[in-house]
């Protein structure tokens, strides 16, 4: 492929677009785990940071980016970062209204501190018909990241992103 | 048993990378015996909860193994050190390479391990080792999911038919006598902890057993604390007889097709 050459601000852009690929409704940017993306000459400079430890979609994440650097001209250098850890406050709000608008309930804000243990009484809207009535069905669900859950008004299935 | 273990507490960067291995060992070992359970849970769910709570342990092994082989000068990949290292290398507690039982001895293994990892990453949080602390941060937060689900599990198995209570409390008898291992001081733990960068391991007794012994309560069964035996060794490298054959189970593709990649 002939590189193209673009503008920085085009593919800075670009790399912020780039979709989760195991939730692709959700940009990389929006879900929080694009820590910083600089240019550093013909170079970019990408970190990212896993939302779990074994996180499997890390590596196609990588992938994709220098893909999309290539596709603009530019060399992309990735790195990992785990610390300061991901966690869901990190999502913006168009994030969370895309999730929801996907049929993915949203994660709720952590206050501060680990998560919660025991039965939690935490409602959780059904993003499919707004009821607050559902239950949870296992806490672990298609991928690292979310839950299963159903709405009992309307009867639907339907996955929350877990707050982490 | 066999050849006598290597007991010399390594100093610095080796120091370093001995109390990585220790941690990286035990996720490891752990995630190998978690994802035999995927096709093999009462339901599906399970399949993907203890295929989820694997994967994460999976990842802790990674980034600690990555570590080991950056700190002991010996260049070795997270790869080399999962798949080419002999059953005496293994520094892992004889806990979590023990067979998959039933659903209750895994649920029974989950509450102790994770309660367990949960203290011990809360501990490694302040670690002044940059990544033992960035692997904590993450860390803590999965564990503390893994305690979750085994906790309502143990109620629900617990205070459920007369056949769940009974094959719950036979559970929590048989992992008993691998429980002492987890808070045994070792050298290596111990100069770790004395170095700033690892936890004294009996540091972290009182809180575990505090918080499994809430749930057993309140799930309606009994605590256990007498063991005829206990397990010890896996810290030096000495094994049960399971171990052998997990490592046949794990290690025989790689050492089969050396370098293979897909």
């Amino acid at each position: 492929m002939t590189a193209v050459a673009t503008s920085s601000v085009d593919v800075l852009a670009a790399v912020r677009a780039i979709p989760d690929p195991e939730v692709p409704v959700i940009t990389i940017d929006d879900l929080g785990i694009l820590r910083s993306v600089d240019l550093d000459g013909d170079r970019l400079r990408v970190v990212i940071t896993p939302t779990y430890s074994g996180c499997p979609a890390m590596e196609a994440i990588r992938a994709n980016i220098q893909r999309v650097a290539a596709d603009h001209g530019y060399e992309a250098d990735v790195s990992m970062q785990l610390s300061p850890a991901w966690t869901t406050d990190w999502m913006s709000a168009d994030g969370r209204d895309a999730l929801a608008r996907f049929g993915i309930a949203p994660p709720h804000v952590l206050k501060d501190g680990p998560v919660a243990v025991g039965l939690s009484v935490r409602q959780v809207t059904c993003p499919l018909c707004g009821s607050t009535d559902t239950e949870e069905l296992s806490r672990f669900g298609s991928t690292s990241c979310k839950a299963l859950r159903r709405c009992v008004s309307c009867r639907e299935p339907f996955e929350e992103f877990k707050a982490l | 048993m066999g050849r006598a273990p290597d007991t010399t507490v390594p100093e610095g960067d080796s120091l370093a990378a001995a109390y990585c291995l220790q941690l990286g060992d035990d996720a490891l070992i752990y995630a190998q015996r978690l994802g035999e359970w995927i096709s093999r849970a009462p339901q599906i769910e399970e399949d993907m909860a203890l295929g989820n709570i694997g994967l994460d342990q999976l990842g802790q092994a990674r980034a600690l193994l990555t570590r080991v082989g950056e700190l002991d000068g010996s260049g070795r990949t997270e790869d080399d050190l999962a798949y080419l290292r002999d059953e005496r290398e293994f520094r892992n507690v004889q806990l979590v390479e023990q067979p998959r039982g039933d659903f209750a001895f895994e649920m029974a293994r989950l509450l102790w391990f994770s309660s367990y990892q949960a203290e011990l990453y809360a501990a490694l949080l302040t670690s002044e080792d940059e990544v033992l602390s960035a692997v904590a941060h993450k860390a803590v937060k999965e564990v503390a999911y893994h305690r979750d689900h085994a906790t309502q599990w143990v109620l629900r198995l617990g205070d459920g038919t007369l056949e769940s209570h009974d094959r719950m409390q036979t559970a929590l008898e048989a992992v008993l006598p691998y429980l002492a291992e987890l808070f045994d001081d070792d050298a290596v733990s111990l100069a770790a902890a004395e170095a700033g960068r690892g936890v004294a391991p009996s540091g972290l007794h009182d809180a575990v057993v505090a918080r499994v012994g809430a749930v057993v309560d309140e799930a309606t069964l009994t605590l256990p604390n007498d063991s005829r035996w206990r397990s010890r060794g896996g810290r030096t490298g000495a094994h049960s007889s399971a171990m052998g054959h997990l490592l046949a189970d794990m290690q025989h593709i790689a050492r089969s097709h050396p370098g293979a990649q897909w």
